[in-house]
């Protein structure tokens, strides 16, 4: 309980406020609606999970924060609100300007973010350059030399001034998502996302750079969005999640709440469908069938298909969301009785 | 027990050169890639081997495929060593140990239809026809999950789950005792791996094969797997009944393992043993026990002298100076 008054009144300014986005793929096979409705907000210092499966939208989602959506894909609506600000009304020169600097973001493979024919240094005090304008006279080079060492150090990346001459290929994937981390972190961006950032290190490297993003956030007070499939990174790292389902939040809570009293059957059946390392399970429950395809979506609620407690009214009308204790909130007609209607 | 066990391996070693100068080619260094390492498979048992990137387990699981060979050491199979098999016997390797790897979208040939990609190791190790395996493939499909009518499509039709449920009937298509399984279930999405994960355990007691399982996911392993042997720098540093080992992992490697992997609840607090930095390279692994440079417990003797196996407890095996 502790922890979802935390969350709820978490003090802090809202950084990003996420309203009704759309973000529609118009292909030679007709439209989809890759995003298709998210809300969603995160506050200062806060973690918030974005927890969907291949295809469910979080990847789009994130690429219309950004604005850097491929060719086919256009917002066609909602508002993103950066510290007040409306990304999706800026200009290309605006949102530039913010790229890098206000927001910034951590790709899930350190291999192909960094350019393997360039010094890690010179790749680091690139960005720092740029963040800052930097004229290039004898003292701001000098001045972007000391502030990689620091950014390296508060990556934890031992001996940083041996680091800086190294290639990529001299580093391991744990080195170098610290490195990639650092010029992410390098502007005190007031929103960091990161997409899998560690689903390519292995188990104990894992541990180790998800305590030092906790670390960084305590620092700097960076709210994070964090994208995963994995429930476990989830539990470690995060204050609330928001669980997609074919271009639509399905759930949002506290991370307690969602662990403790999942209430979209989706939700429900992902939880399920997890194996403990804590005890061997019986047998592990599936998810039957697959999602419905973005370009034909039903008119009613996309999980029925695949839904145990589905029933008519599931197929003739998408369900409002619906608000439960400490702020959960959840999208399935299941909850119309027990919780209340979300006021928008 | 002696009767169960279906593969052995013993000092099982493979070591890489390293290689200096394009010409004149000189070995400057050896990588310890699997360094005398001992395990056994029993009939219709799992073994998974764990540990992180580096730790020997692929190159392991490919000596067992025989798609490398040991400079050291044997992997006997009914006795006979399976590195030393010519013809006829070589034949009768193929068409009992098979494999299935970590991704769906590389391992199937997009070019052949479903039918002809689970009658291949048939057709290529047993002289079927590609007719008369036609009924055994839609057997198998059934047994996978898939429907008979999907016979005749191409990979690119399914999804990532479907074409690992179509590499499964490939392997078992030959009805071999042992399935070499590298990682099965890592490249899919979360409620895919529940069906996979179900699938492969279905089909162990239905086809009664042994699996010999290579993953670096401790909950998965902990679901699948009789017996689970912990790797580290090449060597197996501990090896147990799974449930054995998982309520007591004896190897300061194994505690820090275990307790670096996440938890499945929020609340969930683990007594982390936290181990610093990253393993060393297996060109030039540290002297004495491996793990001692990162080992919290590390003691004098443990940079000096290689720790003994030892049965700490009936059939839990533990390579550490500290038992």
């Amino acid at each position: 309980m502790s922890e979802t008054a935390n969350s709820a009144g978490l003090g802090g300014n809202v950084v990003l406020d996420v309203h009704e986005l759309q973000t529609h793929l118009f292909t030679k096979w007709g439209t989809t609606r890759a995003v298709d409705g998210v809300s969603f907000r995160i506050h200062e210092g806060e973690t918030l999970g974005l927890v969907g499966e291949s295809g469910s939208g979080k990847s789009m989602t994130v690429l219309s924060l950004l604005r850097l959506l491929p060719e086919a894909a256009r917002i066609v609506g909602g508002r993103i609100l950066l510290d007040g600000d409306d990304v999706v009304q800026m200009g290309m020169a605006d949102v530039r300007r913010i790229r890098g600097r206000k927001m910034s973001m951590i790709l899930q493979d350190p291999q192909t973010a960094l350019n393997p024919v360039f010094t890690v240094g010179n790749q680091l005090m690139e960005s720092i350059a740029a963040h800052r304008g930097s004229n290039g006279t004898r003292e701001s080079r000098a001045n972007v030399k000391k502030r990689a060492l620091e950014v390296l150090r508060m990556m934890g990346v031992a001996a940083p001034e041996r680091r800086l001459s190294d290639y990529p290929h001299q580093m391991s994937g744990g080195m170098k998502q610290r490195v990639v981390g650092g010029i992410a972190i390098e502007s005190q961006p007031r929103l960091l996302i990161a997409d899998e950032p560690t689903t390519s290190l292995d188990v104990t490297i894992q541990a180790q750079y998800l305590r030092l993003l906790k670390q960084v956030q305590r620092e700097t007070g960076v709210a994070i969005l964090f994208i995963t499939h994995d429930m476990g990174v989830v539990a470690r790292m995060c204050d609330r999640v928001a669980v997609m389902y074919a271009g639509r939040i399905v759930e949002q809570g506290s991370v307690q709440e969602i662990f403790d009293a999942p209430s979209h059957p989706y939700t429900q059946a992902l939880l399920g469908s997890i194996p403990r390392m804590e005890e061997r399970v019986a047998r592990l429950t599936t998810i039957e069938g697959q999602p419905p395809a973005l370009y034909a979506l039903p008119r009613g609620c996309r999980f029925a298909v695949r839904c145990p407690h589905a029933h008519d009214r599931c197929e003739e009308a998408y369900p409002a969301d619906f608000t439960g204790p400490g702020g959960h909130t959840a999208a399935c007609w299941l909850l119309e009785e027990t919780w209340k209607p979300m006021s928008s | 027990m002696e009767a169960d066990v279906l593969l052995r391996a013993e000092n099982l070693e493979k070591h890489f050169p390293v290689t200096e100068g394009l010409v004149l080619m000189r070995t400057v260094g050896r990588v310890r890639a699997v360094d005398g390492i001992s395990f056994e498979v029993r009939r219709g048992r799992t073994l998974a081997l764990v540990g992180e990137s580096g730790c020997g387990k692929t190159t392991t699981a490919k000596l067992v495929l025989r798609l490398e060979t040991p400079t050291g050491g044997t992997i006997s199979m009914e006795g006979q060593d399976i590195h030393a098999l010519s013809g006829q016997g070589l034949r009768r390797f193929r068409t009992q140990v098979q494999a299935v790897f970590q991704d769906p979208w590389s391992s199937l040939s997009p070019r052949m239809r479903v039918a002809e990609i689970v009658a291949e190791p048939l057709v290529v190790n047993k002289n079927v026809s590609r007719g008369e395996a036609r009924q055994r493939v839609l057997e198998l499909l059934n047994d996978v999950g898939l429907r008979p009518e999907q016979a005749d499509l191409f990979p690119h039709e399914f999804s990532g789950g479907q074409r690992q449920r179509i590499a499964m009937a490939s392997a078992l298509s030959v009805a071999p005792a042992l399935i070499v399984l590298d990682e099965p279930v890592s490249a899919l999405d979360v409620s895919v791996q529940a069906q996979i994960m179900n699938l492969l355990r279905d089909l162990q007691a239905q086809h009664d094969v042994s699996y010999l399982m290579v993953s670096h996911n401790l909950a998965t392993v902990r679901y699948l797997a009789h017996e689970v042997a912990v790797m580290y720098l090449g060597e197996i540093v501990e090896r147990a009944e799974t449930d054995d080992l998982y309520e007591h992992p004896l190897h300061p490697y194994t505690q820090a393992l275990f307790s670096s992997a996440l938890p499945a609840h929020p609340a969930q607090q683990r007594d982390e043993v936290m181990i610093q930095g990253e393993p060393p390279s297996p060109l030039d692994p540290p002297s004495g026990c491996r793990f001692h440079p990162r080992c919290p417990f590390a003691k004098a003797v443990c940079a000096e002298v290689a720790p003994e196996w030892k049965e700490e407890t009936p059939g839990h095996f533990v390579a550490c100076h500290l038992y």
